[in-house]
Parts: C-alpha cells; structure tokens; sequence
C-alpha cells in the first residue's frame, strides 16, 4: 500500500516478469537483440537514480524481485505475464519453475499467469489443460510476435486460436492479456495493427482482454476498438515510464484512455523488471494533467486509486481491504466517457 | 588511390548529393524523412560513382517491413543519381539485417526479399499511413484554428476550406499530405475530409476531431519515443537529428538542434480564458 496525503492506495503490478537474459542462457544473436532492446528502453526512459547497470538488467531472481515490488515498491499484489521466446533463449524468457515456486510460497502477493501459442496446435490445447490444472491459471499473456519455426507471428483471429479462447472459456481462464507485435504476419500489413483484438472481444464476450501497452504504438487504434468494446481493457506497462522523460505524452496517453474507456478499465504496471514500481508510482500520484491540455479533464484521485490497483484486483478476485474499496464510475459501457470535456472551444 | 582535389571536391557534392536525395525517403509511421531522425549512419561515395549507405534504425526489433521500405526507397533514389553508378544499402543491427540486406543487392524486390512471409506488396501499408499523416496534419491545422479564434465553435470546424487556414508550415504540411492522397488542394476544398475527400455533419465533427487528435497524438509519441531510443542506442546520432517541434518536450533541449527560438504551438495559442477550472 502507498500512502500519500492522507490517501491510501492499494497498489496491483499487473504486468511483472522473472526473466533470464544471461550470456548461459541466450540461444542466438536474436536473444542478445531483445534483451539489449528492453536495455534501451530502461535507459531512454528511465530517471538516473533508477537506472541499473546491463549486468544486474539481466537476471534479478526471486529475492531482488520481491524486494523491488513489495518491500522497496509499495506493491500488494504484483501478476506474472511471462514471455516464452523459445526461439531466442535456451530455457525460454521468463522462468517458468521460479516464478511459479515464488508465486506458491507468497500467494498472497502473486499470481503466476502462464501463456500458450496456437501454433503448437492440438498438443498445445492437452498441454494448456495441464497448465491450468498445475498452475491454477485465471489469466494467460500471449504475445502475437512470438517466433516459432518458420512463423514469425500469428493473430488473435487465428481458426486454431479461437480453439484456445474457447478452451480458456471452459477452464475458467478469464483474462487474457495480449502483447501486440512487432508481428511478421501479416507482413503486408501494419505489424502493430489490432484489428484482431476486435474479432475476438466481439466473439468471446465473456473473457477480458487486457491490451499491454494500451496498443502503443497504436494509442489511436487501441482506443478505438476499445470504446466499442467493454470487455477490452488497456494495461500501461511500457506507457507508465513517459511519466517521468515525457510527462506531456504521458498526459495525453492518459487523457485519451479516460476519454475513450474510462477509469474502470485501465491498469497500473511496472512492466518489472523494465522499471521498478517504487518510482512509478510515487510520480504517478504527483502527477496532473497539465494546465494548458484543455482538452483533458484532470486525473481524480478516485481514478489514480482504480488505475493503480483496484481494477486489477476486481479482475482478479483479490482481497482489498474494505476501506479502500470504490464504486464503479456511473458510464457508459462503449464510447466516450467524458463527452463533456470533448468539444474545445467550450472548455 | 590518391585523389587529385578536384576529385575530392567532386565526391565532396556527391556525398552531399546523397544526403538531399535521402531527404525524400521518408519513415512512414513517423511521417519524417529518414535523415531528420538520423536514420543515415553513413554515406561513402567514390571515384567511380559506387554509393555505399548505411541505416540504422532506433531498435533490432522495429518492424522489417517498415525497414526494407525505407532501405529500398534509399536504394531507388539513389540509383535514379544520373551519376551513380553501383548503390549498396546496408541495414545494420536489425534482427533482419540478414534477409533484408541480401534482398538489397540482388534486388530481389518485396516478394523475393521476404518469400513465403510476403503475401502480395506493401502498397496499403504505405496507404495506411500516409492516411494517417493526413489526419494528424489536418487536426494540427483545426485545433490550432480553434486556439487562435474564440467565435469559432467545434462544429463549424466542418466548413473550413483551404482558404481559411493562415499560410505557414502546418498548412504546408497538410497541402503536401492532401497530395499524396490526391485529395486536391483547392482553397474551397473543405479541410476536414476523410482519405476519400469526404466531409462531415456538424454532429459528427467533435468525434471526428477527437480521433484525429489521438492519431496525431500516437504519431508524435512514437516520433520522439524512437528518436530517444535511436540516442540511446547509437549516441553519436545526436547530431544527425533535426529538430522536431511536434510534440516536443522539455526534455529535448538537452539535445543538439534544439533551437529555442522555436516555440511549440500548443503554448503559442492556449487560450488562458479557455482553460479548466481546478
């Protein structure tokens, strides 16, 4: 819990990795590519005190990572959303074996999502029921620009992925959380595009897609399907960090996900171990819409207490101490939630 | 070889020669010629007219397809020099750099570059964003207009035509945009229009204007997000980058092309009357 002028906010990671990048477990110069991409990004966005050296970038393990989250971060419950990337290291990105035998010995403090790829075809649905059962899985993390063998990337519309969601229906899967691209396919087209995301909200109408990055690049996309769609969600790994270099794009970010879906569907995340919560969220209970964007009602604290945990933990069933509770905002299920902060010239 | 100096200056203009036509490639998703972002990490040229170019790009993962587009319209425009003789692209620290560069030399096009990954041609991933510069550029123009002139309400914003926009570069922008998507730039041609030229009822104009505005919102994030990430990763790129006022942040001054005789247009036209009451 974070406690800030006389506020209380119970605080969800959504999105927090347990990765292994070291040279012993790199397969290819691929691997070597993406963990030094997720090293720019850290570095690009992150304040100099927070910034780690390449070496400790590339393996936390379990004690650094709960002391990062729980003791030094604020955080009360924090979700693993493990990427596979079989293809780049040897016993894949996130580390499976850890991060489920840290999320048994603390599961007041964690839930273990896993994540499945439709390409593994009929073996993959035998081996997501096994998962489910071992793992207690109410939530998976795809990433649609997964390689695997000659495939560079699949879509959410997939026949053989609508085998999985309806898989995930029966299982009690509830919440899928989705990492677009940079997909290969289609390559003709938009490598970020998330037309897809569309197809399946509207066909599984009962599951919650939480869209990572809030679409980005693709704000513009995302919200669109988004505010037609209200079982679509945004999660703000990645977007979180411009708060500090880039706080008016980050205002901005904000300010059309309010506008477009609403503060009930928004979610805080750390995106661990690319940033580290503490100062995440210390910035993001400072921070204000600025003056000038008139075009943006300001951010309320009921709506930084939401976006920070709450709605994660009604997504995920987790107890919030009953002082903490809010209701949801009185708005519209699909379009824009603040109409009244729409037209410019009457603000 | 030594060079005689008339030969040195010679290649001297051909570098620069390089450069300018460089200028008209443009990264499609951030609406901006490749040299302005810095993109062109080297140019050699020598005695015997062979160009040789260098790309890099803000992160081993950008998109590949975005990549051989700009690779490939570098090595159109400079095989087009009437004194260029052989042009070697190459792309360097992409995770396609492979693919993609031998595509390069033996001009292998779109299909022959990326095989089975390619279904047809890259055509509508160009218009797509080409669409998309549209927009921003025309919500750039509308809320700028909007700022600068009280008696003017959301509504109307459909009426404006060409002729009611001030000259400068933000109208430049848009007519060049209109251009591309052959929309025409008459000064009754309504502005607010989508890719086909059609208009909108006044009912319509508020939610059209607030997606544009989240199009040029998401165009201007990025611009910066992958101008930074380029600084990070290579940061002698610095130089190489001209100054991008779109978006800006104070956080770009700390950068060379900053000129802070540029002032952004959001704090040139806010109206304080307009503004929230907090």
């Amino acid at each position: 819990m974070y406690t800030k002028d006389g506020e209380n906010y119970f605080i969800v990671d959504a999105h927090i990795a347990l990765w292994d990048a070291r040279p012993e477990n790199i397969k290819n110069l691929q691997g070597k590519q993406f963990i030094d991409c997720f090293y720019d990004y850290h570095a690009n966005l992150s304040p100099e005190s927070e910034k780690w050296s390449y070496e400790e970038y590339l393996y936390q393990g379990g004690e650094r990572l709960m002391k990062d989250l729980f003791t030094d971060g604020y955080v009360d419950h924090a979700i693993f959303q493990p990427a596979h990337l079989g293809e780049f290291y040897n016993n894949g990105f996130g580390q499976t074996e850890e991060a489920f035998a840290l999320t048994q010995a603390n599961p007041d403090k964690l839930t273990y999502n896993h994540n499945f790829d439709p390409r593994n075809g009929e073996a993959g649905l035998d081996q997501l029921r096994a998962d489910a059962e071992r793992f207690g899985l109410k939530g998976v993390k795809l990433y649609t620009a997964e390689w695997h063998g000659d495939s560079r990337g699949w879509k959410l519309d997939d026949p053989m992925a609508y085998r999985y969601f309806e898989l995930c229906r029966e299982l009690g899967i509830k919440n899928i959380h989705i990492h677009k691209g940079p997909t290969i396919r289609p390559l003709d087209r938009d490598a970020f595009d998330v037309a897809d995301v569309d197809h399946v909200a509207t066909d599984f109408t009962d599951l919650n897609f939480v869209i990572e990055h809030v679409g980005l690049p693709r704000l513009e996309d995302f919200c669109w399907i988004a505010t037609q769609e209200p079982n679509v969600h945004g999660g703000l790994a990645v977007a979180m960090p411009f708060i500090h270099t880039r706080p008016r794009y980050f205002a901005q970010i904000m300010g059309e996900l309010m506008y477009w879906i609403g503060e009930d569907r928004i979610q805080f995340s750390s995106d661990y171990a690319l940033w580290t919560p503490r100062w995440l969220i210390e910035q993001f209970v400072d921070f204000q819409i600025p003056d000038d964007m008139t075009e943006y009602a300001p951010l309320t604290t009921e709506a930084k207490k939401k976006v920070l945990g709450l709605n994660a933990a009604k997504m995920y069933d987790i107890e919030v101490p009953a002082e903490l509770r809010l209701p949801d905002a009185d708005e519209p299920e699909t379009g824009p939630r603040q109409p009244e902060a729409a037209d410019l010239a009457t603000v | 070889m030594s060079l005689t100096p008339t030969m040195t200056a010679t290649r001297h203009t051909h570098v620069e020669a390089v450069r300018e036509a460089l200028d008209a490639v443009f990264d499609p998703e951030l609406d901006e010629p490749i040299t302005d972002l810095g993109f062109v990490r080297s140019v050699t040229v020598d005695e015997a007219g062979s160009v040789e170019v260098h790309l890099r790009l803000p992160t081993s993962f950008c998109s590949p397809n975005f990549a051989y587009l700009m690779a490939s319209d570098s090595k159109d425009v400079l095989t087009r020099l009437d004194w260029s003789r052989s042009v070697t692209v190459w792309l360097d620290d992409h995770h396609d750099s492979d693919i993609i560069n031998h595509g390069l030399a033996t001009d292998a096009g779109y299909k022959g570059t990326f095989r089975h990954e390619a279904d047809n041609n890259l055509d509508e991933l160009r218009h797509t964003f080409q669409v998309k510069a549209h927009t921003a550029a025309m919500e750039r123009c509308l809320t700028a207009l909007l700022r600068s002139n009280d008696d003017l309400a959301e509504s109307a914003l459909g009426d404006v035509v060409l002729g009611d926009l001030p000259e400068g570069p933000e109208k430049e922008s848009l007519l060049r945009r209109r251009t591309t998507l052959r929309l025409g730039n008459h000064p009754s041609a309504r502005v607010m229009v989508d890719e086909h030229g059609v208009g909108y009822e006044p009912d319509q104009v508020p939610m059209a204007l607030r997606r544009a505005r989240s199009t040029r919102i998401s165009i201007d994030g990025n611009a910066h997000f992958c101008r930074g990430l380029l600084r990070t990763r290579y940061p002698d790129s610095r130089e190489d980058q001209t100054r991008r006022v779109d978006g800006e942040e104070p956080a770009d001054e700390q950068y060379a092309g900053y000129d802070a005789t540029f002032i952004p247009l959001t704090t040139l036209t806010t109206h304080s009357g307009k503004e929230h009451s907090r």
